[in-house]
């Protein structure tokens, strides 16, 4: 990684975050530190942030929904239900999206951050404000998507509005090619180390032929973990390939839609660069996404577990990576392979070009889509003193079931390659041991 | 020292403290009482019983990252929290924690202040007087009218108070 500090002169030039933000508060220039307050474009929330925590508050204040048609709300984390409680929640969920007449709701079909795109809802340059910290996820579609808490989601399901602090941006310039076997949850647990997790009230802007390069669900994942950086938005402008994706997924788009780009003499707070030609599988060890190295630091550590889920990590294409590298292959004695597709779609579509029957071929178990285990709430929880790798964002202490777990980071390819070995391995070593006995 | 002053007793954490140690994921489902009973429990076993009403939570950098869970916030103030000092917030969390009536105070000096310090704290002058060490530090203040929701007990409760419901 290189970096470079450009020179701080009198330029007019707006980051992508500057110029969101003037649309959506409706200026014509706004300045990193301006506080502002923003017209919201789109609001979504789930099971466990969303209806349960504003209906008492709703009825108490009097107040109604400013938008029924703009919100979305999701049911993702308590699902399937397993024990009253989740049940209850689930219910009380859906009773409230019938009496609130919401525009768009979707119950058990997958997880809220890979829902919006696959309904195509998100369109370059609107405001989406969503109750899940990985919000940052739909600024791949160049929209201005932030996390917010349930009290700050009440007041914008009831306002249509809520305020913020007009980001400084680190731009983040990807040039050349992947390597065979990399991909970009290694670049993003390489920036969880460069850059450090304490990048509050910051946009993080990618950009570069190396995203260029990048098909949308990869891309996704660069903007997913701008919030392990602490990111409010991790932003992608739009180009021919994101309105392709929007398009094929039933939204509207036109032309226009590509006027969102930031200025080529736009002022950042700092340019990181990251060539990927040079760049090796990842690995985050516990308990944070910042304690990441290149693989081999932590290679051959035991695995009990290796996981397969989340917003950031069981897309069509992570399905896809895993079964390059288990096609043929048999799951480790002693290792549980869990598979939890991002969205009952992705279940579906592999299910139709025969990645499915290869992950389940090589002794995968598949469960339901949903936050799962990797919010803590769902099925693939671990023991005390047990050992997972894992495709998801978060490893912290205790996230994934007992506090005494322990959880690593890497790419769909390092855990399939993992899971085969029985403990923490190098797909790119893996691939090549197998080529050499072919 | 303003109306918002409040004294207590310091305990120290150090960078880093997510939101799965503030309210574990998978204790989500329990009671906010029963939740907080568990905050920081991996870290410090003991702290939801020994932190007392006004006691104030002294940490490291980027205090709250994670998750968007207002829980992490509600925990500590159902423990009666009085503020929590850190040089740094993820956005998320500081966001939160004033909505539900935790101030959230940024200090550069948070390192200088030991466990079981007494601190006697004025959000709205930005002072921090260390009385174990004999010590004044500055911090961020927070405006007088956010002091005012912060102190309804957040964003909702002060919206009741404006609207008498």
């Amino acid at each position: 990684m290189s970096e470079a500090s450009r020179p701080q002169t009198v330029s007019s030039g707006q980051t992508l975050a500057q110029k969101l933000l003037a649309r959506a508060s409706g200026s014509d220039f706004v300045a990193p530190g301006d506080i502002v307050v923003v017209q919201v474009d789109l609001a979504m929330a789930h099971d466990s942030s969303g209806p349960r925590r504003w209906k008492p508050h709703l009825e108490a204040l009097g107040a109604s929904l400013w938008d029924p048609s703009r919100v979305v709300i999701v049911s993702d984390h308590y699902v399937p239900a397993v024990d009253a409680e989740s049940a209850a929640i689930l219910k009380l969920t859906r009773d409230f999206a019938q009496e609130q007449k919401i525009g768009h709701f979707f119950d058990m079909e997958g997880i809220c951050h890979a829902i919006l795109p696959q309904k195509g809802l998100l369109r370059p340059g609107i405001f989406v404000a969503g109750g899940d910290s990985h919000t940052p996820h739909a600024g791949a579609f160049g929209c201005y998507a932030a996390g917010f808490g349930a009290t700050d989601m009440l007041g914008i399901v009831v306002t249509g509005q809520t305020w913020t602090i007009v980001p400084e941006t680190i731009r983040v310039e990807l040039t050349g090619s992947f390597k065979r076997y990399v991909s970009a949850k290694d670049v993003m647990l390489l920036l969880c180390r460069e850059l450090g997790m304490d990048n509050a009230f910051k946009a993080i802007e990618y950009g570069g032929p190396g995203v260029a390069a990048m098909s949308m669900e990869e891309r996704m994942v660069l903007s997913n973990m701008a919030a392990e950086l602490g990111g409010e938005v991790g932003l992608i402008a739009a180009d021919e390939v994101t309105l392709a994706h929007i398009s094929a997924h039933g939204g509207k788009v036109s032309a226009v839609d590509l006027a969102w780009q930031p200025d080529p003499d736009a002022a950042y707070e700092r340019i990181v660069t990251i060539n990927l030609s040079e760049l090796e599988p990842q690995i985050a060890i516990p308990h944070s996404p910042a304690n990441s190295f290149p693989i081999g630091h932590a290679t051959g550590a035991p695995i009990d577990q290796a996981y397969i889920g989340a917003c950031v990590g069981a897309k069509l294409e992570d399905l896809h990576m895993a079964a390059q590298i288990l096609r043929g292959q048999r799951v480790a004695q002693g290792v549980r392979l869990l598979v939890a597709p991002a969205s009952s779609q992705v279940t579906a579509d592999a299910a139709a070009d025969g990645t499915l029957s290869v992950l389940l071929a090589a002794g995968a178990t598949l469960l339901p889509s949903g936050c799962g285990a990797c919010a803590g709430m769902g099925a693939g929880l671990l023991a005390a003193g047990e050992t997972c790798i894992s495709t998801t964002n978060r490893n912290f202490k205790g996230r994934m079931g007992h506090s005494e777990a322990f959880v690593y980071l890497g790419s769909p390819y390092t855990v399939a390659a993992s899971a085969i070995a029985g403990c923490i391995s190098n797909p790119r070593v893996h691939a090549a041991d197998l080529a050499g006995l072919a | 020292m303003t109306e918002a002053a409040g004294f207590g007793r310091a305990f120290i954490f150090g960078d880093n403290i997510d939101t799965d140690l503030l309210a574990p994921g998978h204790l989500m489902k329990l009671s906010p009482e029963e939740l907080a009973q568990h905050c920081l429990e991996a870290i410090a076993p003991d702290f939801a019983k020994a932190v007392q009403p006004g006691d104030f939570v002294v940490a490291g950098k980027n205090f709250g990252l994670g998750s968007s869970r207002e829980q992490a916030a509600v925990s500590l103030r159902q423990l009666g929290v009085g503020a929590v000092i850190a040089p740094s917030f993820a956005r998320i969390f500081y966001r939160n924690a004033l909505n539900l009536g935790l101030p959230a105070l940024f200090c550069e000096d948070a390192h200088r202040i030991a466990e079981g310090d007494q601190l006697m704290v004025d959000p709205v002058l930005g002072k921090i007087t260390n009385k174990t060490r004999g010590e004044i530090l500055s911090c961020k203040p927070i405006p007088d009218h956010l002091m005012a929701m912060v102190r309804a007990g957040g964003l909702i409760a002060h919206l009741h108070a404006r609207r008498g419901t």
